[in-house]
């Protein structure tokens, strides 16, 4: 086992890890919300479809949308209750989205519905693939892109698995945690999408900070063709596209997917919900979040149900008064949410809550080319703010690679001029996506 | 909690730079080399350095739309344009010249940022182009009543000419250039000679450089690219015809190139961005200071060397972008 490469992408930037702070702190568990708040929309393509009426009495583990087409994911009941409501609800996407009001029966046992089991041993590509569907999984590093589809590759076009334990975010130790205490779920979800892909061999992608995870993979002996990498530590280290390239040293063509290079990058955490999920044909019903961040007095991971209002999670682990932004995510790539009626949801990695810092002085643009050295992707970011500040937003997209950012924020966090360019880049590409492509 | 929450966009923390102490930091790796210029020159050295600087604080003050004194650019441009200009000049050359490097050089241009040439340039090129024997006329270093009274050329009038008491001596360059004779390099790299203000002592200089270079404050491929191209060229002309051509170490510590290819090459807003861009400038740099020094009839040839540069580093860009991750060649 090669551990200590210690190989790395181009450029990068070293933001404080803040990780201390969580890192070495169990798993706890969550108490449910009076209310919880289900959107069907917790993921990256269509909404699921509701298969509960209003009213209805539902177990804890029951479907209460199907997978709407194949991106889509399904959404499981996070407890055992009465279906309050089906309509708009509040969404991290900042929109109001279909979903499900349900209040949980107080002294319910919250025993867990369960389906199918999947068999590691004897189930087909196809039978996993269709496993994991049905357990509604999707990406939960973030993207929450529907796990299904992703796997859904023709045959022989994969042929390695990275299993992206480099959770590069500061302050995010949801991975390392699950990694650590879920060993086991996390080999076993290996196994499952070794078989499901047909890749040859897998490769869990740790940061260095995280090292100890191998120790504890190693411990638990496994045949898997499986091999451990411990990485520097580098924002954005576990960007897919980066960690392809630190792993294998392929380069992932502009515009297309991993799968084009035959590898396939499935989340750590994600892979570890498949092995705990797929053996019981149980849903997705909770996941692990950190807290973290000044304003948050008891930080941790924590298992917590799905739809818990960011209000009543907040509460639960207390804040400090002088809270002013939450973030969920990381805060290199999170979004602040502007209402606490915003539940949980299945790609929600961290709640982050920060006091407020008065805003730096933005200066000019001085050329200095430090985000030039910073972007992953040899993008010039510098040349693209001047670009969008003039309004030239089509140069933009021809000339200098817009649509390849990915808004990692490596620009933003290094400018000393305090300049917003990762938010310029965004304003930039929905302005030409409002425009019809064919303008030209 | 607070009762109302802010919305911001990622990224929410950030590396802790700023141009503030970008600039604070060129003020620091300049400190050394005034230090010895007032060591060296005496008082003479100290009134240029003084009346160029607040000249550039007064004219940014008056003319800048936002106010931006507070990031110390302007300090850093009248410092280096005061380290440019021989020492015993005309003070209320200095004073204008300050005013043509902020007006000229970069409100004009649209103020911090936008300036196409160095400022500080700017301001001596218009001074050398209004006053060029002031300009090339040179104190001698070391005087023995330095510290106690200002040479009378520093106090001209405006618009009388300036009585040099004799003092003056010739700089290294012009030296070789007009008697050919050369200086010994101990002297030039302990800067023992007469020049501008803060030219002379390479060594302070390179410290200053490799400060900047640590903080990440100077482009390291630009200075390196120069004094490289610098060496190859000169030692090359040298092999050639040795009487003709001085040598590769006397071309890289004589004149202004030291402090030109650390201090004024390097700023950034008139350099190219890219790294490949940045190795293109410094050389073509190079090779003009080479030219004009041994084939034009200036005995220095730095400053128009980078303001030359200074206007191509656009171009430079253009047709030198990094190939981006993914894709199979360069753009634009």
């Amino acid at each position: 086992m090669n551990l200590f490469s210690r190989r790395s992408f181009h450029h990068g930037v070293h933001p404080d890890s803040e990780k201390a702070a969580t890192r070495d702190l169990p798993i706890r568990r969550f108490p449910f919300a009076p209310l919880l708040v289900v959107p069907l929309e917790q993921h990256a393509g269509r909404p699921a479809r509701a298969v509960v009426r209003e009213g209805q009495e539902i177990r804890r583990g029951q479907k209460l949308g199907e997978a709407d087409g194949e991106i889509s994911a399904a959404v499981h009941a996070p407890a055992s209750g009465m279906v309050r409501r089906i309509g708009l609800v509040p969404s991290p996407l900042g929109r109001m989205v279909s979903g499900v009001y349900l209040e949980p029966w107080p002294g319910s046992t919250q025993e867990v519905a369960e389906g199918a089991p999947c068999d590691p041993a004897t189930a087909t590509s196809e039978e996993i693939i269709t496993a994991i569907k049905h357990a509604g999984i999707v990406g939960l590093g973030g993207a929450a892109f529907p796990t299904h589809a992703k796997l859904r590759v023709p045959d022989g076009q994969v042929d390695v698995l990275i299993i992206n334990g480099a959770e590069c975010e500061p302050y995010l130790t949801t991975d390392y945690r699950v990694m650590l205490e879920q060993t086991d779920d996390l080999l076993l979800g290996i196994r499952y999408l070794l078989k499901a892909t047909a890749a040859r061999r897998a490769i869990l992608a740790l940061e260095h900070h995280t090292r100890d995870v191998s120790d504890q993979v190693r411990a638990s002996a496994t045949d898997l063709p499986l091999e451990l990498r411990v990485l520097a530590v580098k924002y954005p280290q576990g960007a897919e596209k980066l960690l392809i390239k630190t792993l294998l040293g392929r380069e992932v063509p502009s515009g297309s997917h991993p799968v084009a290079v035959g590898a396939l990058c499935i989340n750590a955490a994600t892979a570890a919900e498949i092995g705990r999920l797929l053996p019981h044909g149980r849903g997705i019903l909770e996941r692990v979040v950190t807290f973290a961040g000044s304003g948050i007095d008891n930080k941790g991971n924590y298992r917590i149900p799905i739809g818990t209002p960011l209000r009543f999670a907040l509460e639960t682990v207390g804040t400090t008064e002088a809270v002013s932004r939450v973030l969920l995510g990381g805060p290199m790539m999170g979004q602040t949410v502007a209402d606490l009626d915003v539940p949980i949801t299945k790609g929600i990695s961290g709640v982050i809550a920060f006091a407020h810092t008065p805003p730096a002085t933005v200066y000019p643009c001085i050329r200095c080319a430090r985000c030039l050295e910073a972007c992953p992707l040899d993008l010039n970011p510098a040349e693209l703010g001047a670009l969008a500040r003039a309004g030239e937003h089509e140069r933009m997209a021809t000339e200098y690679h817009l649509a390849d950012c990915f808004e990692c924020g490596a620009c933003s966090f290094i400018c000393p001029s305090h300049l917003p360019l990762v938010q310029e880049f965004r304003s930039s590409k929905a302005y030409l996506r409002r425009i019809p492509a064919t303008s030209e | 909690m607070s009762d109302t929450l802010e919305i911001a966009t990622s990224p929410h923390v950030t590396g802790g730079a700023s141009v503030d102490r970008i600039m604070r930091d060129v003020v620091i790796a300049l400190a050394p080399v005034v230090a010895f210029a007032v060591y060296h020159f005496g008082l003479a050295a100290l009134a240029t350095l003084t009346v160029a600087t607040i000249a550039c604080l007064m004219t940014e003050r008056l003319l800048s739309k936002t106010q931006t004194l507070g990031d110390w650019s302007a300090a850093v441009t009248g410092l280096l344009l005061g380290l440019s200009l021989p020492p015993g000049l005309p003070l209320w050359m200095a004073a204008l010249g300050g005013v043509a490097a902020i007006a000229v050089g970069k409100t004009l241009f649209g103020g911090l940022g936008c300036n196409a040439f160095n400022p500080a340039l700017v301001g001596r090129a218009f001074l050398a182009a209004a006053f060029p024997a002031a300009m090339t006329t040179w104190l001698a270093p070391g005087g023995p009543e330095r510290f106690a009274m200002l040479p009378a050329s520093s106090l001209a009038w405006p618009f009388a000419t300036p009585a040099y008491d004799g003092m003056t001596a010739a700089t290294p360059l012009s030296s070789w250039k007009f008697s050919q004779v050369t200086t010994d390099t101990a002297d030039l790299a302990f800067g023992l000679t007469a020049g501008s203000t803060g030219e002379t002592c390479a060594l302070l200089i390179i410290a200053g450089g490799l400060y900047l270079i640590v903080r990440r404050v100077a482009n390291w491929r630009i200075p390196l690219s120069l004094l490289a191209t610098v060496a190859i060229l000169s030692a090359g002309f040298h092999a050639l015809d040795p009487t003709r051509f001085p040598d590769a170490g006397f071309m890289l510590l004589s004149g202004g190139l030291m402090l030109g290819a650390v201090f004024m090459a390097t700023d950034t807003v008139a350099s190219p961005l890219t790294p490949l861009g940045a190795w293109l400038y410094g050389a073509l740099i190079g090779v003009l200071t080479v030219m004009i020094r041994l084939f034009g009839g200036l005995p220095e040839g730095v400053m128009y060397a980078i303001l030359l540069a200074n206007a191509v580093a656009p171009l430079i860009d253009r047709w030198l972008q990094p190939r981006v991750f993914g894709t199979t060649r360069r753009s634009a």
